[in-house]
């Protein structure tokens, strides 16, 4: 688990910045290009699919298998229209949401108290049977759960989708939020209890309230993680509540596959997750290594 | 009342609907996979869920396609992972440095892995299309060999693994730049003072000290590459034939195309030995270098 100094170590540089990069700027002008190659190769690399997903959602059914492919053409809206116009993707939008916003909300009403016990009682063992789910392929809970849900008439609705989208992002919160948890000095703590405030009232209005960072990257990654998740959705979300990761692998299950169309559903499905990601980028990057740096 | 009450068990009031969750959810549904793993329960088959002992693990292990997914599972970790790791490293290497633009660069890498794994499949699955896709376009332009990608049976693992490659790069990049930064800094001011060479420093000093976030990375991503299902699911479905067919497609296979519950929980539970003895040897490994 990730301890104090692991978080302040990923929240500010260290002072050796400064150091190398005066070792650095003996070499700057071999050593500049060659740093803006390696920028531009990786860059590069890991902006293709995105841009190539973008273009290709503008092309008409002919411009989208012409080779070579054009960088610049008149672009058509037509792939959004039928997405949204004859596969419904609008209530898959919704379904996703109400799912991702459901089990994010659980997440955390299940995740911080627990969180906060794990932080100040030491309880390991609680923090690893929750962890588990972690190391746990998700399938070795599909089969049974699928099992239960099937007996109790649970298949494809919201309920069974948030509860097993919670077992992605319900350990997620914990992990993030134990390390932050560790971090609040005790002695606040104790003070406001000598004060004659009740434990409630000290997690109300002094825990959660200076934890906001935490709980914000814990709530963005169980959301994302539940948006994104498919293989729990395949198997639970058939129909009424399918949510865009099913929809979307539905496309291709058409003899000709109408490339646009699955261009331009990629778009609508991935831009959310990209914008919220981009907003809140230091915190997620935070949370997606919380853990790997030791101090 | 009510406030005392909270007051002196809060240590078991807080976890307890965590804790309930932890038995309904995930206790239940292993000791229940155990269970099935041991009776001949088949929807397809119409046969009930009557105890049959070890018989399912018998035919597990006498399944050829069985024995070869956990060889696939392997070739597509270990082909992942080291690319991962070996590539993440030297760029953040190469990276770590204050440039113009570094924020911003460091957002772009972190699209691949936010980023919706079923839609990037459906993405690359178009870039690697043999015809129509722009990456065989490209490979024709420089009159190089057009492999089949993910068509071709041979190449179909290594094609998957470049997607993965593309998704989880990155992750490797931003834990190793985040490790680079919290290196002590007079270390560095004592090789220079010592005359050491930048190649010396890099390999006796950076990279040892480095060492301990590198393996914690690279166990991350090994407990995620072994259960990898929603880029190969979607992209392939395990074929050509059986040929990128993964323990993880093997098992859903076997339990949602085929409904044979008492088979399919009897892979999963070599599945789920299997992720935990990787990892638990991982974290010894670990502990050893650390030493």
């Amino acid at each position: 688990m990730a301890t104090q100094t692991q978080s302040d170590a990923l929240l500010r540089p260290a002072p050796r910045v400064a150091v190398k990069s005066r070792s650095v700027g003996k070499r700057a002008g071999v050593a500049g290009v060659g740093h803006l190659v390696v920028v531009l190769v990786v860059v590069g690399f890991f902006m293709l699919p995105f841009v190539w997903m973008v273009l290709s959602s503008f092309k008409s059914a002919l411009q989208i298998i012409e080779l070579p492919p054009r960088l610049f053409f008149a672009p058509t809206l037509q792939n959004y229209v039928n997405v949204f116009a004859t596969q419904n993707f609008a209530q898959y939008f919704w379904n996703s949401l109400v799912i991702g916003a459901g089990s994010t909300a659980l997440g955390l009403v299940l995740g911080l108290p627990a969180a906060y016990s794990i932080a100040r009682y030491k309880q390991h063992g609680l923090a690893l049977a929750i962890l588990m789910a972690r190391i746990v392929p998700g399938i070795t809970f599909l089969i049974p759960l699928f099992i239960l849900f099937r007996t109790l008439g649970l298949v494809d609705t919201y309920l069974s989708l948030i509860l097993t989208h919670l077992l992605v992002g319900m350990p997620f919160i914990v992990w993030v939020m134990v390390p932050f948890f560790e971090a609040i000095p005790l002695s606040l703590e104790e003070a406001a209890r000598v004060d004659g405030a009740s434990m409630l009232q000290v997690v109300l209005r002094i825990v959660l309230p200076i934890s906001g960072p935490g709980i914000v990257t814990g709530a963005i990654l169980a959301f994302v993680f539940s948006w994104n998740n498919f293989m729990f959705s395949i198997v639970l979300a058939t129909n009424r509540t399918k949510t865009l990761p099913v929809a979307v692998y539905n496309f291709i299950s058409y003899a000709q596959i109408d490339w646009g169309g699955l261009m331009a559903a990629a778009v609508v499905i991935t831009l959310p997750v990209l914008i919220l990601a981009l907003l809140t980028q230091r915190y997620v990057v935070k949370g997606l290594t919380a853990g790997a740096v030791k101090g | 009342m009510m406030r005392n009450f909270l007051d002196r068990h809060v240590r078991w009031v807080f976890p307890l609907p965590a804790l309930c969750f932890v038995l309904v959810m995930m206790a239940f549904p292993l000791l229940y996979t155990g269970w099935i793993s041991l009776t001949g329960w088949s929807l397809s088959a119409g046969t009930p869920a009557d105890f049959i002992g070890l018989k399912n693990y018998l035919a597990l292990f006498q399944d050829e396609r069985f024995r070869l997914s956990v060889i696939r599972t392997f070739y597509f970790t270990v082909l992942a992972m080291a690319v991962e790791v070996v590539a993440g490293v030297a760029i953040a290497l190469l990276l770590d440095r204050d440039y113009p633009g570094k924020r911003v660069v460091n957002a772009i890498m972190l699209l691949p892995m936010m980023a919706t794994p079923v839609a990037i499949a459906m993405v690359w699955l178009f870039m690697y299309e043999p015809s129509a896709g722009v990456v065989n376009y490209v490979l024709r332009r420089l009159h190089s060999p057009t492999p089949l990608w993910i068509a071709g049976p041979n190449s179909a693992i290594p094609a998957l693994a470049l997607v993965d490659i593309w998704e989880w790069t990155p992750m490797i990049i931003l834990i190793a730049l985040a490790g680079l930064s919290g290196l002590p800094g007079e270390v560095f001011e004592a090789a220079e003072v010592d005359g050491a060479s930048r190649w010396r420093v890099l390999w006796q000093v950076t990279l040892p000290m480095l060492m301990p976030t590198i393996t914690i990375a690279a166990l991350l991503r090994l407990i995620d590459a072994l259960k990898t299902f929603d880029i190969i699911y979607a992209m392939t479905g395990g074929g050509p034939g059986y040929a990128s067919e993964t323990l993880n497609i093997y098992t859903y296979q076997q339990a949602f195309s085929y409904f044979s519950f008492g088979f399919a929980s009897a892979a999963l539970v070599a599945f789920f030995a299997l992720v935990l003895g990787m990892s638990l040897i991982m974290t010894t490994t670990r502990k050893v270098v650390e030493l």
